[in-house]
């Protein structure tokens, strides 16, 4: 495998007040991977994401995405990284291709390549008729198929993935993953959460954050040796039960 | 009498360029005391069906009644004896976790002391939180007194939409145990979930995709009526597995499932054994095949594809990938 590494992050802490939201979170991510970033509500999993897409500053500790510094970099960090979540994904009253073609300006694609790729993009996601259609106007799952084609239009180094299947229909559920699959094949690093445990085991390694620390990272296969438990379902249950905070 | 009754209940909505039908032709009932699960993704209809039945939309076309009340003309009736947390979060921001509570038991002319113990398991987690304002508080709390909120008056029937999603496994667990005790207490449950593998939770569930409700019975029936043999397979390299299976000539489906594939064969009595040594040719190692029972998942996948609507059996995988290639990058 190669473990040429993506994200690395060293005792990266968020305080609130008091509050520790992500307390010494110590990371590593390599380059391909498919790396599952699980926790409870209120586990500190947005924090620590917000900090590693560089829109939100440590307290302290360090952390690399991508080769750049979340300090002084967040602008290459945005560069280089594509971002999706459950909730903002496109602009509803654009068409499909206008949502294409804003993004890729936005990543500073040129017209040129924004007219080729946006051709390419359309028809592997089977959408020329609904091209010019408002996206508003698309099932969910396509409109998450969409957000995530166009979240690695500019080819980012990696690609983050926030709950990006919630209320997803299960077929369309497992095509996004076969989405998910191919990205990572072609040496895009893919770092997502999921509520969804099944979808835990189609990644590469885990982490489960508790309390705003991680308190496992392995494959799920050996997750699930350790904790002597029969799905990740069982080993999240054993870790996060102790859970003392909520959301 | 049933606790809910809906006969051929459509809801369509209408845009200046297309009319949506949200509900179409949905006919069922609940019995008194049971746990019924409305199981589908996002867009199957299931948030129209609760406010047809807490009496906060009006229906196109059918008729339903909860409790013997019919939804239209005896909806006050309605107000009175049910609870229902709607999917968004739609309590008093401004007031305080306590000041919600007592909010919601005085416009149902109780008060909280009277039914405290149906809500004491819930609240007690609340309570050290109780002078805080319900918009400062964390998701999961909001959804405690949300549920809270919508049982203080002792309701006869609880209508709960989508109270599990965006919730982690542990919450899930706990909301599932807590509606069961609501259960014991005789208290009649409607819930909708696009959880597949809550749906073992309800006594009896419907599954439902884009207005229509593909199948009514208990979870059990449902795995049964699966009729076909299914198979889980498992080997070192799961990616490249899926895409072999797929390719597989016999193959009639095949999906992820979590550390295992699961797969449908075209032909019942084709013998197993010429796949797997099929996939040992292709290289895989530590490969495992067997027959299993079908999860409620596998089930609503395959009614998908009985009555396949619009785009969703269209395929991304690109094809011609097989293991090979994903062996020499």
């Amino acid at each position: 495998m190669n473990k040429e590494i993506v994200i690395k992050t060293d005792k990266l802490t968020k305080k609130f007040g008091d509050f520790i939201a992500a307390n010494e979170v110590t990371f590593e991510v390599y380059k391909g991977e498919i790396f599952g970033f699980l926790g409870a509500n209120g586990a500190g999993k947005t924090t620590a994401m917000k900090m590693l897409i560089g829109i939100s500053k440590p307290s302290y500790g360090n952390a690399n995405i991508a080769g750049f510094d979340v300090y002084k970099q967040t602008e290459q960090i945005k560069k280089n990284i594509g971002y999706m979540s459950q909730k903002f994904s496109l602009y509803e009253d654009l068409t499909v291709r206008e949502n294409v073609q804003l993004f890729g300006g936005i990543y500073g694609l040129s017209d040129k390549e924004i007219e080729s790729k946006s051709g390419e993009l359309i028809n592997k996601l089977g959408m020329q008729q609904e091209a010019d259609k408002l996206v508003s106007s698309l099932p969910l799952g396509w409109k998450q198929k969409l957000s995530f084609s166009i979240a690695i239009f500019h080819s980012p180094k990696i690609v983050f993935l926030d709950e990006p299947t919630g209320g997803v229909d299960p077929v369309t559920r497992r095509q996004f993953w076969d989405m998910i699959y191919e990205a990572a094949h072609n040496g895009i690093t893919v770092f997502v959460t999921t509520h969804y445990m099944d979808e835990a085991e189609y990644c590469d390694r885990v982490s489960i954050m508790v309390d705003g620390v991680i308190k496992a990272l392995d494959s799920p296969k050996k997750l699930k040796e350790q904790h002597n438990a029969k799905s990740m379902d069982e080993v999240f249950l054993m870790l996060a039960r102790g859970a003392k905070r909520g959301e | 009498m049933k606790a809910i009754e809906l006969k051929n209940i459509v809801k369509t909505y209408s845009t200046k360029k297309e009319t949506i039908t949200a509900v179409d032709e949905v006919s069922f009932s609940v019995d008194e005391g049971e746990i019924f699960g409305l199981i589908g993704p996002d867009g199957a209809g299931k948030t129209s069906v609760f406010r047809i039945l807490t009496t906060l939309l009006l229906a196109d076309s059918g008729k339903a009644n909860v409790l013997g009340f019919d939804v239209v003309n005896n909806f006050k009736e309605i107000r009175d004896i049910i609870g229902y947390m709607p999917g968004r979060f739609s309590l008093y921001q401004d007031l305080t976790v306590e000041e919600n509570l007592e909010f919601f038991a005085t416009i149902f002319n109780t008060t909280i002391e009277e039914n405290y113990n149906l809500i004491a398991d819930i609240y007690k987690q609340l309570e050290p939180f109780k002078t805080r304002r319900a918009g400062k508080l964390s998701g999961g709390m909001k959804q405690k007194l949300a549920l809270s909120c919508a049982l203080i008056h002792k309701p006869k029937i609880l209508f709960l939409d989508e109270p599990t999603t965006g919730v982690d496994p542990v919450s899930r667990k706990e909301l599932w145990e807590m509606l069961k005790r609501l259960k014991s207490q005789g208290i009649t449950i409607l819930v909708s979930t696009p959880y597949m593998d809550e749906a073992k939770q309800c006594d009896r569930i419907a599954l439902m995709q884009k207005g229509k409700i593909l199948q009514i019975d208990t979870p059990q029936n449902v795995v049964n009526e699966f009729g076909k043999n299914l198979y889980a397979v498992h080997s070192e390299n799961m990616f490249p597995l899926l895409i072999d299976l797929r390719e597989y000539p016999q193959t009639e489906s095949c999906f992820a499932f979590g550390d295992k594939h699961h797969l449908t064969l075209k032909d019942e009595t084709f013998d197993i054994s010429e796949l797997e040594k099929h996939l040992i040719a292709r290289g895989h190692s530590n490969l495992t095949l067997k027959k299993i029972e079908p999860e409620i998942e596998d089930c609503f996948m395959q009614l998908m594809k009985a009555h396949p609507s619009e785009g969703v059996l269209r395929t991304t995988l690109p094809k011609g990938k097989g293991f090979k290639k994903l062996k020499t990058s």
